[in-house]
């Protein structure tokens, strides 16, 4: 077909840019402003997709948002490749490639039709019935086949290709939709001077104006009314206008979200721009301009490729000049289908006949249609189609006074219009928690009462005539302007409107037909498949609540989200039941109001900035050394620095025995560091640790343990004293945080009397670690003011000073058992200390080494680690701690709780060392330890590994544990089964290496 | 030994080289400055701003400036107190001095964070993309300054001009910072 349904002229679309397309492999044209759905029906292409359950033909129902049929794949490559776009939202570009979905293997022969076939066994509910023996078949068998036969499209098969950014933007007026009741809110507002924010999901602002033949505004034909009215806006600085931006959630305090499709639409994209773009936008006051839906009538066959919603034809003719059929049969229940008979007639659509299911039809655009000729049949409703990929007639009887149905005339068409009323778009008006009441007179759910800060207008509250239309934007825009503090007000303007105004009159449910139910295939829910049958069966086998109804029969579940069907399905359950639709219940509305990408929630936050990756100052040195990192927390920290051709067994053993022999250097940056300081500083480190502190010298360090109040150790730390007021304090890597939000939690709401503040210093300092007999032969040479002599430094203590000419906290620690020094320098200076002490140690071999082998020679002397050896339920004494308790102070965090009896019952986890009696083998870190391996299953358990190592220097396994009443246990022999079989282990003192202490000092 | 003193390494340094120019929004790194965290009672409140050069502005997330010294108003009873690198001592002798025997904290910072400045006629726009605060003028003035977020990091946010802000970061989540900045302002390039 080449191009035989579109219009000589008219519409909005650029004939100076035709576009040629693809679909399902075959090439077709279109124009600029097409979609792809305009552009396949103006090539007479109808049949688009199979349906969900039964692979029935489908064509295209709608002309927008609410489309349930036409759901295609896009995209020429998989790395680009959208599946279950609507057709009727795929805006053309040249080269666009779509394919349909759900058939096999091709879309006018396909193999899941038999489906169809089989439908008397496939009712509501039917996997339920069905698939319940065995029980264990459900998980093998029934389920993956579901899936695989049940899912929509496909996903795509390789990452996406595409970048989305995210905004965040505040307004005092957001209006959502550029209709009639959108453009003049925004208007209005707009003149109060506060910032508006006016989005369409279209690609153009106008909305039902850009599809009026006939209505005029101030004078202005409808869409050159819109163009002048968003010519005034874009001239206001204070207005920021988004198409092709759907608003898809309504979230609490006035936040909107926006999802902007920036490229979609362009054949060759910018790679600056992204393809999506979020707006979280914070509006003081939304204007919801949402319009309305057209409802379609449940009607036998009523999903033939060629029925589709009259309101949906008439934008296919006026605004895109794409025919959409040869022959039409109006299915009508109010005048909204004869305006669109007419406007179909202009476009030289033949208007086979108007079946109105209305007793009479006394409007002006009935009187119009009769003037014209047309075949007006009121009291008429149709019983059916015929037509296997294409519609090809219609079957219309009429109703008789006492409700049967006569006999059925068929009539040849091409082309079967519904016109069912109008659904109010009251969807983001839900997501708001407003609350809706039922009009009669409407037959529609429309806002009552609001939650947020916002209001409705136009349509979407029930009021369709242009000029009320109008009217209604206009005062909400400027009541929102001047609800958000708008200080001058909005002019009060008024609109002239002419347009022939198709009332409000509808219908909901299923129309009669007068057949057999049981072979009548009315379709309720398009796209899942749900027949006005399915929904009384639902009622039949006792379903009463809409919300029960939905989930048995699907209906409304659809990736559509019931657009089209919910509204029907009401009047179905209320005529079952004889029950007001108001006492079924609504069904709630859910964000998306349609399908939003993945990637535009994920945003910026993949590869590099999918979480920040902290460094340390020398981070790069050793990078450059080929050092392997691990992830601390957000820290990226130098696991160990391997050797050509070594693993990381041999590098560990290796850096080890330099430490333990030489010297060592490794980057302590990471180590959390509160400065805490004022005259209060030594009480308020006396309440927060459990050690005592008002003894501490100035220039001594000493090791602090923390609790929480439950008594538990939640970290541990060296902390210096600089001066009587000002302590140094250092904390666990992945602590610092919390250390210092529960610091100052104490002080700001238990001791505001205290003179004493915080200050975090972690990123101030690098810290670079000395370690072995030969550290302090290295840094001798290049401090400065510091005497690192054992009399003038000794163990636990703190010098400042200048080392390599920067300024330097040094202090005397160990966390390896051997000397040690830790050099403060400020972060920026950290590399070049490093590098300068790294050369300054090469006559030592000094040897760099990363935080395994810290974890291995803090093991070999038994200091713990919070978080490996505890795990919130250890105590200071449990993990070998007590010493650390100060038991003469008054008070500290957690002392009370120590007190409690359980804390020192007999039978708790104590820290231990094991180890195995092969020493060739290491244990596995969190294996549990029994005492008999011979007891039944589940064995109890007496212990856990916590820290497991092949130590270098002691030349065999070692493993700290925590084990029940382990102190006593010592001597012992326990058992860790493992699935390789039981490892005998014995318990012994947790310090495997020079357990007097002596090679602190060199 | 080689006095190293001088020697900083900005953790930005390799960003700024490979930087584009982009006129309506502009990435550059501030030269490093001396900061303090100045936290302290009333009394000492009051006698700090004469000592430093600047008086503490009292009005929530605003900052005050004299000559090459800046006061950012953090908190309550929190400022962040910025000059000239290489001023610091003379900043802690001259408050040493003033707030002698009065209670606060004064805490050298100078190397914990560092400057960006985003400018031009997108500036705002841009550190929106991952600040959710109203960057618009009337919410967010010349002269306002305060800790936020900027995608998964707690920056200070400070606006010197109409089109100009300043961005303080923490130095180990500054390479996330600036490489959001770059993502965020492509479209513009």
């Amino acid at each position: 077909m080449s191009g035989g349904f579109r219009l000589a002229a008219g519409g909005r679309i650029d004939r100076s840019r035709p576009l040629r397309f693809t679909f399902d492999g075959r090439s077709f044209r279109g124009f600029a402003g097409d979609t792809l759905a305009s552009a396949l029906i103006a090539e007479g292409v109808h049949l688009v997709g199979r349906s969900f359950k039964y692979h029935r033909p489908r064509g295209i129902v709608s002309a927008g948002a609410d489309e349930p049929n036409a759901l295609v794949g896009v995209g020429a490559d998989e790395a680009h490749y959208t599946p279950n776009l609507r057709a009727t939202q795929v805006e053309l570009h040249d080269g666009l490639v779509a394919e349909s979905q759900n058939r096999w293997p091709s879309l006018s022969f396909d193999v899941g039709a038999v489906n169809d076939l089989a439908a008397p066994l496939l009712p509501a509910g039917f996997y339920y019935k069905t698939f319940m023996w065995p029980q264990r078949a459900w998980t093998s068998f029934y389920e993956p086949k579901i899936r695989a036969a049940a899912g929509l499209g496909r996903a795509p098969g390789a990452a996406d290709a595409d970048r989305y950014t995210q905004h965040f933007a505040h307004c005092e007026v957001l209006v959502i939709g550029s209709g009639p009741a959108g453009l003049a809110a925004a208007l209005a507002a707009a003149e109060t001077g506060v910032r508006v924010i006016l989005c369409d999901e279209q690609p153009e602002f106008g909305g039902s104006l850009l599809a009026e033949r006939e209505a005029v505004i101030d004078g202005l034909p409808a869409a050159d009314w819109a163009a002048a009215a968003v010519a005034e806006l874009e001239t206001r600085d204070n207005v920021t206008l988004l198409t092709r931006t759907t608003a898809f959630g309504y979230f609490p305090h006035n936040l909107i979200g926006l999802a902007e499709r920036v490229t979609d639409h362009l054949g060759v994209r910018d790679p600056r721009l992204p393809r999506e773009r979020l707006w979280q936008v914070r509006a003081a006051e939304v204007v919801i301009a949402a319009g309305a839906i057209e409802r379609p009538i449940v009607f036998p066959e009523n999903d033939r490729p060629g029925v589709m919603l009259a309101d949906a034809a008439r934008t296919y003719s006026n605004r895109y000049a794409a025919k959409p059929g040869e022959r039409a049969v109006v299915f009508t229940a109010g005048d909204a289908g004869y305006r669109a008979a007419l406007d179909l007639a202009a476009a030289g659509v033949t208007i086979a006949a108007i079946a109105d299911l209305r007793p009479a039809a006394t409007g002006a655009l009935p009187a119009r249609a009769r003037a014209a000729g047309i075949d007006v049949r009121t009291a008429t409703t149709v019983t059916g189609t015929r037509g296997r990929l294409r519609v090809s007639q219609a079957h219309l009887a009429a109703i008789k006074p006492d409700g049967s149905v006569g006999a059925a005339e068929a009539v040849p068409c091409d082309l079967v219009l519904m016109a069912g009323g109008a659904t109010p778009s009251v969807h983001l008006f839900s997501q708001s928690r407003g609350k809706l009441g039922w009009n009669e007179a409407l037959k529609a759910y429309v806002p009552e009462s609001s939650v947020e800060r916002e209001r409705s207008a136009g349509a979407c509250r029930g009021v369709y005539e242009l000029g009320a239309v109008l009217a209604d934007g206009y005062d909400k825009g400027s009541a929102a302007a001047k609800a958000a503090g708008a200080t001058t007000a909005a002019a009060s303007r008024s609109f002239a409107a002419k347009a022939l105004d198709a009332g409000s009159d509808g219908f909901i449910g299923a129309a009669p037909h007068g057949r057999n139910p049981a072979f009548a295939k009315a379709f309720v829910d398009w796209q899942n498949d749900v027949t006005a049958k399915d929904i009384k069966l639902a009622t039949r086998e006792g379903f009463r609540s809409i919300e029960h109804i939905k989930r048995y029969t699907t209906t409304g579940m659809a990736t559509d989200q019931g657009k089209t069907s919910n509204m029907n399905a009401l009047g179905i359950v209320s005529d079952a039941l004889k029950t007001p639709v108001t006492a079924i219940g609504l069904t709630t509305f859910r964000m998306p109001y349609t399908p939003t990408t993945f990637g535009i929630f994920a945003g910026h936050s993949r590869g590099a900035l999918f979480d920040p990756v902290r460094t340390t100052p020398i981070h790069g040195w050793a990078a450059e050394q080929g050092a392997a990192f691990e992830d601390v927390s957000l820290w990226k920290r130098a696991h160990y620095f391997p050797h050509a051709g070594e693993d990381m067994h041999a590098a560990v053993a290796r850096e080890c025995l330099a430490v333990r022999r030489s010297v060592g250097i490794f980057d302590a940056s990471t180590l959390g560091k509160i400065e805490v300081v004022g005259p209060d500083a030594a009480e308020f480190m006396n309440r927060m640790y459990t050690n005592a502190w008002a003894k501490l010298g100035v220039g001594r360090l000493r090791y602090g343990v923390m609790l929480r109040e439950d008594g538990f150790v939640t970290d541990d730390g060296v902390v210096g004293r600089l001066a009587e007021d000002r302590f140094h304090v250092t904390t666990t890597t992945g602590g610092a945080p919390r250390v210092l939000q529960m610091m100052e939690d104490y002080l700001q709401t238990e001791w505001p009397d205290l003179d004493v503040w915080l200050t975090s210093t972690t990123e101030q300092w690098a810290v670079i670690a000395v370690q072995g007999p030969n550290a302090r032969k290295v840094l001798e040479p290049l401090v400065e003011g510091i005497d690192l002599s054992p009399a003038a430094l000794p163990h636990m203590s703190a010098a400042t000073g200048t080392i390599c000419g920067v300024p330097t906290r040094l202090f005397r620690v160990s966390f390896t058992g051997e000397l040690g020094f830790e050099v403060n320098v400020p972060a920026d200076l950290g590399r070049v200390v490093w590098e300068a002490i790294f050369a300054a140690g090469a006559p030592y071999g000094i040897t760099p080494y990363g935080t395994e082998t810290m974890h291995v020679l803090r093991a070999e002397k038994g200091y713990i680690i919070v978080g490996q050896e505890t795990d919130g339920t250890a105590t200071p004494d449990d993990v070998g701690l007590g010493w650390a308790v100060g038991k003469a102070k008054k008070d500290f965090v957690g002392k009370r709780s120590l007190a409690r009896a359980s804390m020192s019952a007999p039978g708790r986890k104590q820290l231990v060392g094991l180890l195995t009696q092969d020493p060739q083998v290491v244990l596995e870190e969190g294996a549990q330890i029994v005492a008999d391996p011979a007891a039944p299953v589940p064995m109890p358990m007496v212990g856990h590994v916590t820290s497991s190592y092949a130590s270098a220097v002691v030349g065999r396994s070692i493993a700290l544990a925590m084990v029940k009443g382990g102190r006593a246990r010592i001597g012992e022999t326990l058992y860790v089964p493992m699935p390789g079989g039981t490892i005998p282990v014995t318990v012994t003192e947790p310090v495997f290496y020079d357990p007097k202490g002596e090679r602190l000092d060199g | 030994m080689a006095d190293l003193s001088a020697s900083r390494a900005s953790a930005v340094a390799s960003h700024v080289a490979a930087a584009p120019k982009v006129a309506v929004a502009d990435l550059g790194a501030l030269p490093p400055r001396t900061r303090f965290v100045f936290r302290g009672r009333e009394a000492a409140i009051t006698a700090a701003g004469p000592a430093f050069g600047v008086a503490l502005p009292r009005e929530a997330c605003r900052f005050a400036e004299a000559g090459d010294r800046r006061v950012l108003w953090l908190g309550p009873d929190e400022w962040l107190l910025t000059a000239p690198e290489g001023a610091g001592a003379a900043i802690v002798a001259d408050l040493a001095a003033a707030l002698a025997g009065l209670p606060h904290s004064l805490v050298d910072v100078s190397h914990r964070s560092l400057g960006i400045a985003v400018s031009g006629a997108m500036a705002a726009r841009v550190i929106n993309n991952g600040c959710p605060l109203d960057l618009g003028l009337e919410a967010f003035p010349v002269g306002m300054a305060t800790r936020t977020v900027f995608g998964k990091a707690e920056i200070v946010l400070v606006r010197t001009a109409e089109m100009r802000f300043e961005i303080d970061v923490w130095r180990s989540f500054a390479d996330y910072v600036w490489r959001f900045l770059e993502e965020a302002r492509r479209e513009f390039a």
